[in-house]
């Protein structure tokens, strides 16, 4: 479980971030939902720590983690996946190598022992034979499938996700977000994924955070959201005039 | 400019910090050995042939005089190419080569988020990407300068039989004559000075990439651009302090 407390984050003068609180638990799937420049990116990048928060606590599992130094995150690191909204996956690398960098530098397993565990993380993301390959070749589905087996490689307790649906078409997005849902069943994990996409909303958004000028706005479910009167939250979910039909006939 | 300079210094001490695995840094370190000596081989030994042979004849050019032995062309073109030309004119092009490399390789991988995967993970960045390539640079830049003094030297032997201007022998001669090891050692320290500022402020420009495209082209200019006028600065306090 993951709980954030009162997170502030500023840039300058640009108060991003105003005092978000939430508490993100294991083996459902919460999501962070928002206009763009409502502040979900640097949220996720405050919890994982790639921006330090300028006030307010991020605890993982009971562990203060902003309080913490980065060889005292390591352990923690060890337990997080990401899958970033270009996969970030290393150029240089194949596939294979991709999956296996985290078993390399934080396992004692045998070459073999980390290759089965690549070939079984690959298979899981319907990727079996692809390990030769290099990210240049993939496309824009595979490089996303292969940062999630890159992200559970280690067994993860936490998943982080930024946009996984960015630049897929429906299906193959509809893909990704089951993939993901799965997994987060699956292996219990703690998943928290950003997006503004409206059919990973309705379709995994088991607890979504609606967030709106840098605050946390409205909270509740997919199925919530249908009944809502918050007047920035329907806005936004039923923007277009086919979403406005489809709730009028709810 | 203080901002920077301490920047840079702090990202030099995330980088030396103690390795997660020490073979998969080790494995990093050989590979960047290899891209900076092994691909850096052909150019550092064309421009030192080019080098040494003009270096020679200009040399000739200006003995006029009859009262000077023919063969001090030899002697003038060897320190000329062991203090000078080598160390340095090879590290300014290693700093176009090498340098603009590793300034995008870098800085690509920031705005591509590879660096903030790295971090997610629990790996230091710096450790990992920045390391390796000044343990690279300041162990291949040595052995390339002493390649390129070799050839240099050869490239005025060839420009001699070329030209004529100096007899093969005179120049031999020369060569031979009056050589001091400190010379070679004001080198050596000079190569591994001009490897680090090579490596360590082309990879601080890339590390603090933001932005996108453009933004790595910049930071891979201003890398070189800071290098080599690092080099030349390096140069000079290296030569006043050792000679």
């Amino acid at each position: 479980m993951i709980e954030i407390n009162d997170i502030q984050k500023t840039f300058g003068e640009n108060h991003v971030l105003r005092g978000i609180s939430a508490t993100f638990k294991p083996g459902i799937n919460n999501l962070i939902i928002g206009g763009s420049g409502s502040g979900k990116t640097t949220l996720l990048k405050c919890i994982v720590g790639l921006h330090e928060p300028t006030k307010g606590e991020v605890i993982f599992a009971g562990e203060n983690f902003t309080k913490m130094s980065f060889e005292q995150r390591v352990p923690i690191r060890t337990h997080i996946g990401m899958l970033f909204q270009n996969s970030a996956l290393f150029d240089s690398m194949t596939v294979e190598e991709n999956v296996m960098f985290p078993l390399n530098l934080f396992t004692q397993m045998s070459r073999g022992e980390k290759l089965d565990r690549a070939n079984f993380c690959l298979e899981r993301v319907n990727l079996t034979g692809k390990n030769k390959l290099y990210p240049a070749e993939l496309s824009g589905g595979m490089k996303k499938r292969v940062g999630i087996a890159r992200a559970i490689s280690m067994q993860p307790k936490y998943l982080f996700v930024d946009e996984p649906n960015s630049g897929l078409d429906p299906l193959t997005s509809i893909l990704i977000d089951d993939l993901i849902s799965e997994l987060t069943q699956e292996y219990q994990i703690t998943t928290v994924v950003v997006t503004h996409d409206m059919n990973s909303v309705m379709g995994i958004g088991d607890h979504i955070i609606f967030l709106y000028n840098g605050e946390k706005w409205w909270e509740g479910s997919n199925h919530d959201i249908a009944h809502t009167d918050n007047k920035e939250l329907n806005e936004f979910v039923f923007a277009s005039k086919f979403m406005r039909a489809a709730k009028s006939k709810l | 400019m203080f901002y920077s300079f301490g920047r840079y210094i702090l990202l030099l001490r995330l980088s030396f910090r103690r390795p997660e695995k020490f073979k998969v840094y080790w494995a990093e370190v050989m590979r960047e050995m290899v891209s900076v000596g092994i691909g850096s081989l052909g150019i550092i030994g064309i421009i030192s042939l080019f080098i040494g042979a003009a270096t020679t004849i200009q040399v000739a050019f200006q003995l006029s005089s009859p009262l000077v032995p023919r063969s001090i062309a030899g002697s003038i073109s060897r320190d000329s190419n062991i203090l000078e030309f080598s160390p340095t004119i090879s590290s300014l092009v290693l700093a176009g080569r090498v340098g603009s490399s590793i300034a995008s390789q870098i800085g690509t991988m920031r705005v591509t988020e590879q660096i903030d995967a790295l971090e997610i993970m629990g790996v230091n960045a710096p450790g990992y990407l920045i390391a390796p390539k000044i343990i690279a640079g300041m162990t291949m830049v040595p052995l390339l300068v002493i390649m390129s003094i070799a050839l240099s030297i050869t490239g005025g032997y060839i420009a001699c039989i070329v030209s004529g201007d100096v007899s093969p022998a005179d120049y031999i001669t020369g060569v031979n004559n009056g050589f001091d090891g400190l010379t070679v050692r004001v080198a050596m320290v000079k190569a591994v000075a001009f490897g680090f500022i090579i490596a360590s402020i082309c990879a601080y420009q890339g590390f603090y990439t933001s932005g996108g495209a453009l933004e790595v082209g910049q930071s891979a200019t201003k890398g070189v651009v800071y290098s080599c006028v690092m080099i030349l600065f390096a140069d000079l306090v290296i030569t006043r302090i050792m000679l």
